[in-house]
């Protein structure tokens, strides 16, 4: 059984001037201890996706449509109960500023201690000793005296730790984060980047990363999703879409993406910009940047096609080459596997 | 460095450094903290040749803003001198600080608090020539001629307001509103950072082109070491408020000098799943700018750090010359004390 399964997603946010199209069709598979990497740039729709996974979003001006399972519960038809169980417990969230998320006036014992209480309803000697063992495995140093800090005191590095270390407090399955290391400095990044990489792997869960960054994506992932427009436009492993990327948009972000390039040269931007999510393009949304955009591309929305089997790319200039029974159910990544060797 | 065409308010020659500073500091004091203060910028001292970019990079809070608004008397320093263009600025008989901004113009950090959110962007665009004394008409035109030079056609772009523009149409009004006094030098603070990637490469093409164009010099902030690799002809590391490496740009990644510019290029994403990055190659954070360590800043995650480190300041070697590629390191200064330091 997958840990989580997504289909057919679709979230609008309905407003009185406007109807924001965030999320349009999408659909994927995150299996036991994998890491799935959603890439896209802003306004791409990866957060509301993610946000979805937990039902997080506000329930007055949203409309979802689609699936969402986590470990075979149905997430969008949960009773709110169940959804608190499932927050924190089953399924936990990083957020990619943790001083939004860690309250000012708690120190970070009470507040990792507080959320292990609720959840096991264990006494609060006990919550101490697991805040302070979750420290440790996050690898803050001097641990026992941080459990007494406030998270003002505390560097961006170390509360981004602390964010971690309160996601793991009841041993999620999912761990979800987004952009968990965008407002790092870089020597701090990879240093987050590689406890996330270890803690994933030896605690088994999966893992939803939500990132702009190619790099980042490189460093983590096991599978991409490339979105688009709030529509998945490629997936696969991630070896395969960093090196052999089929659809227009990721090739374009790969090459706008500045590393190493001659600077003899310009760089090879993609032209133009994302479309407005309250009036998308009728056909593919890529279509008005695309350098390989035909005819049918301004009025039809690319099926996904699969150019090797577990990589699909939802392009009308992509050719099939697997059995086109694949490409009748939502994009589900497969074939990862063989990457994870890699780490 | 590119050549330049000959420009009348061009004083010392194509040798003489478009800006020197020397020894520039600039201390915060912090209220609450009994009489301290964040050193943001504590002794720095380099020069920008004519027609070069001149890269800066460090990571967050290590002065980079500060060094930028100081460059331009936005804040008065508390201690050093800048010359510009073989003029001290600021001083008599020197040149003014209001003829040193017509010289030299800078695009912000943060593109989205720096436009006035009343005014259709033509007119941000206009304001500058128009105070240094153009007529309405021409600004205007200035205007006009500038939107198109960032590639937003004025008749489309011009009556609109700030909130009706993308990020990167933004930041190009704001290149546009720097550029239309004319200046010779521009410092760009982080212009492409807040930024998507396929938008980024699109402005970083349109300032090298307009750099062409106009015979500008740069001043390129960043926290992105591809950018600047990308972008600069020499490079400044900063940590903590001080310059910890200086040097022309391939000399700086091919082989640099200080631990920590070495840190700060291992830190970078490998870009390829199969060679991913192992292990950290620092540990910590950068420590409080308010009590920075003794001696060297570096050297509490340092892995070189011995005790000269911590009783000695590093010296940054003397500059010979545009090519000279100095680090801030007891490990580069002959006799210094530390074990690994030349004893020739
Ligand atoms: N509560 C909301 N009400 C209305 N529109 C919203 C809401 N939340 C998000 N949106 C819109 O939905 C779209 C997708 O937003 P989302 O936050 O998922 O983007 P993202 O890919 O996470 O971008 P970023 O990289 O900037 O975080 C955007 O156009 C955004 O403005
Ligand atoms: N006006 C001010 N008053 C007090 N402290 C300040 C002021 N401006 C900057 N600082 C402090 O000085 C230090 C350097 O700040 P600066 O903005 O120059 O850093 P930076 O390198 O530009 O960082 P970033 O990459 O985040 O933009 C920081 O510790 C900052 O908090
Ligand atoms: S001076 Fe010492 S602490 Fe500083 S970088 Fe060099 S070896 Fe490291
Ligand atoms: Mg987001
Ligand atoms: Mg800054």
């Amino acid at each position: 059984m997958p840990l989580a399964e997504v289909r057919d997603l679709y979230v609008r946010f309905v407003t009185r001037e406007a109807t924001v199209y965030a999320v349009n069709g999408v659909g994927f598979t995150v299996r036991p201890g994998e890491v799935l990497c959603i890439l896209g740039e802003s306004g791409s729709g990866k957060s509301v996706t993610l946000r979805a996974l937990m039902r997080l979003l506000p329930a007055r001006r949203t409309q979802i449509r689609g699936s969402v399972t986590v470990e075979g519960q149905n997430v969008l038809g949960m009773p709110r109960r169940a959804l608190r169980d499932l927050r924190g417990g089953l399924v936990a969230m990083i957020f990619q500023e943790p001083m939004t998320a860690l309250d000012p006036v708690y120190t970070v014992g009470q507040q990792i201690g507080e959320t292990i209480r609720r959840h096991t309803g264990c006494g609060r000697e006990a919550a101490r000793r697991r805040a302070l063992e979750l420290l440790e495995m996050v690898r803050i140093p001097s641990a026992a005296r941080r459990l007494d800090a406030y998270p003002h005191e505390l560097s961006g590095g170390l509360r981004q730790r602390v964010m971690i270390a309160m996601a793991l407090s009841c041993s999620p399955r999912l761990l979800l984060a987004d952009e968990p290391t965008t407002a790092l400095d870089a020597t701090v990044q990879v240093q987050v980047l590689i406890l996330l990489r270890r803690l994933q792997r030896e605690l088994g869960m999966g893992m939803i990363f939500v990132t702009h960054d190619l790099g980042v994506a490189a460093e983590i992932a096991d599978t991409v999703a490339v979105m688009y427009a709030g529509r998945i436009v490629e997936s696969g492993p991630v070896g395969q879409i960093l090196n052999a990327p089929a659809h227009p948009y990721t090739a374009g972000l790969l090459a706008s993406t500045v590393h190493g390039q001659s600077r003899d040269r310009d760089i090879d931007a993609i032209a133009g910009s994302p479309p407005d999510m309250r009036r998308l393009p009728q056909g593919c949304s890529f279509a008005p940047r695309c350098p390989l955009r035909m005819a049918e591309c301004r009025f039809a929305v690319p099926e996904p096609r699969f150019p090797v089997r577990g990589h699909m790319a939802a392009c009308h200039a992509v050719a099939h080459s697997s059995p086109a029974t694949q490409a009748a159910v939502t994009p589900t990544v497969a074939g990862s596997r063989a990457t994870i060797s890699a780490r | 460095m590119s050549s330049l065409a000959y420009d009348p308010r061009d004083r010392g020659g194509p040798q003489q450094p478009m800006l020197i500073a020397r020894d520039l500091r600039k201390h915060f004091p912090v209220k609450a903290s009994g009489g301290k203060s964040v050193q943001a910028v504590d002794g720095v001292s380099f020069s920008v040749g004519k027609g070069e970019t001149l890269g800066v990079v460090g990571e967050s809070g290590c002065g980079k803003s500060t060094l930028a608004r100081l460059m331009l008397h936005l804040i008065k320093p508390d201690a050093g001198e800048l010359v510009f263009d073989g003029d001290p600025v600021g001083v008599a008989p020197g040149i003014p600080i209001d003829a040193l901004r017509r010289q030299v113009q800078i695009v912000f950090q943060d593109s989205y608090s720096s436009l006035n959110p009343r005014m259709p962007v033509r007119d941000s665009v206009a304001f500058g020539p128009f105070v240094q004394g153009k007529r309405k008409d021409e600004a205007r035109q200035v205007a006009r001629d500038m939107l198109g030079k960032v590639g937003l056609d004025p008749e489309i772009f011009g009556p609109r307001y700030p909130h009706e523009l993308s990020g990167g149409q933004k930041q190009r009004v704001n290149i546009a509103r720097a550029l239309a006094t004319g200046p010779r030098m521009v410092i760009l603070d982080e212009p492409v950072s807040a930024l998507d990637k396929s938008i980024e490469a699109q402005v970083l093409n349109l300032l090298r082109a307009l750099k062409r164009q106009l015979n500008l010099t740069y001043v390129f902030i960043s926290h992105d070491l591809n950018v600047v690799r990308y972008i600069s002809d020499r490079v400044l590391v900063m940590y903590l408020g001080r310059i910890v490496e200086f040097g022309p740009i391939d000399a700086i990644f091919e082989r640099p000098l200080h631990p920590y510019t070495r840190a700060l290029l291992a830190s970078r994403p490998s870009m390829d799943p199969a060679r991913r990055i192992e292990l950290p190659p620092i540990s910590g954070d950068p420590p409080n700018p308010i009590e920075p360590p003794s001696g060297c800043r570096f050297r509490t995650r340092c892995p070189f750090a011995e005790m000269v480190c911590e009783t000695a300041d590093p010296m940054l070697g003397p500059l010979q010359g545009p090519q000279s590629h100095v680090a801030a390191c007891h490990m580069q200064e002959a006799h210094s004390g530390h074990s690994l330091a030349a004893s020739a």
